[in-house]
């Protein structure tokens, strides 16, 4: 188990499909100063690729991502 | 150019599917923080259309005819069925709760990806700027494209 992150934001991406999701994170971590933390749920199978790879392409971290059942949890934090 | 990490974009077709999908990387690519430009020739046109029929000339008039209609009324590239294929897609789509493709361009709109049309396309079809939307930028040529593909990562023909 990570540690434990206090988010500043939440996000609901449950039922959204791709490319939402992305958009969405990404403006929900436009809106956050640098530092925050965003936690987001998502039911769509196809973040657990895409987020890592949004991370990695836009250079903020990712502080975990896990699967609980149908549900999907991640935490991003925003490094720039 | 500033950033030389973008990408841009050539729309060549005008079927639902693939206007779909470009929009789809456009949007992914604007959400990364990446310069995009799409570029929309020949059938893609179609997806920058207001949908108002469309020319001066006999043949221009024609084309209009034959082609009206904006991006809510294009086709699958496969299963059209003369409008039922459409009608299909367009239903399972909205099951999966995802947005229609005019909701989807104007997110990539509202995102910085910037939409420019195809100055040949537009004499050859008789299309006029005041029947694309407002969004678009000013019609160009192959240079304006390329000048922008040889400053991008990627680039990609839909």
């Amino acid at each position: 188990m990570p540690q434990e992150v206090k988010s500043e934001v939440k996000l609901n991406l449950e039922g959204l499909l791709c490319p939402i999701p992305i958009v969405k994170v990404s403006q929900a971590i436009k809106s956050m100063a640098v530092g925050g933390v965003l936690e987001a749920t998502a039911t769509d199978p196809g973040v657990l690729a895409d987020i890592p790879a949004w991370t990695k392409s836009t250079g903020n971290e990712l502080l975990s991502i896990e699967r609980e059942g149908k549900l999907i949890k991640f935490l991003i934090k925003r490094v720039k | 150019m500033a950033k030389e990490d973008g990408v841009t974009m050539i729309i060549i077709s005008g079927d639902m599917d693939k206007v779909f999908a470009a929009f789809s990387i456009a949007v992914g690519a604007a959400a990364a923080g990446k310069e995009t430009n799409m570029f929309f020739t020949f059938w893609g046109i179609k997806a920058i259309q207001k949908g108002n029929l469309t020319g001066q000339s006999f043949l221009g008039r024609m084309v209009g005819l034959l082609n009206r209609g904006g991006i809510n009324t294009i086709g699958p590239s496969r299963f059209n069925f003369g409008g039922i294929g459409r009608w299909m897609f367009k239903r399972m789509m909205k099951t999966h709760k995802i947005a229609p493709l005019e909701e989807l361009r104007k997110t990539a709109i509202d995102l910085g990806v910037k939409l420019w049309p195809c100055e040949t396309t537009m004499q050859v079809m008789d299309i006029k700027h005041e029947d694309l939307i407002d969004e678009v930028e000013e019609s160009c040529g192959v240079a304006t494209m390329l000048e922008m593909a040889f400053h991008s990562k990627a680039t990609l023909f839909v």
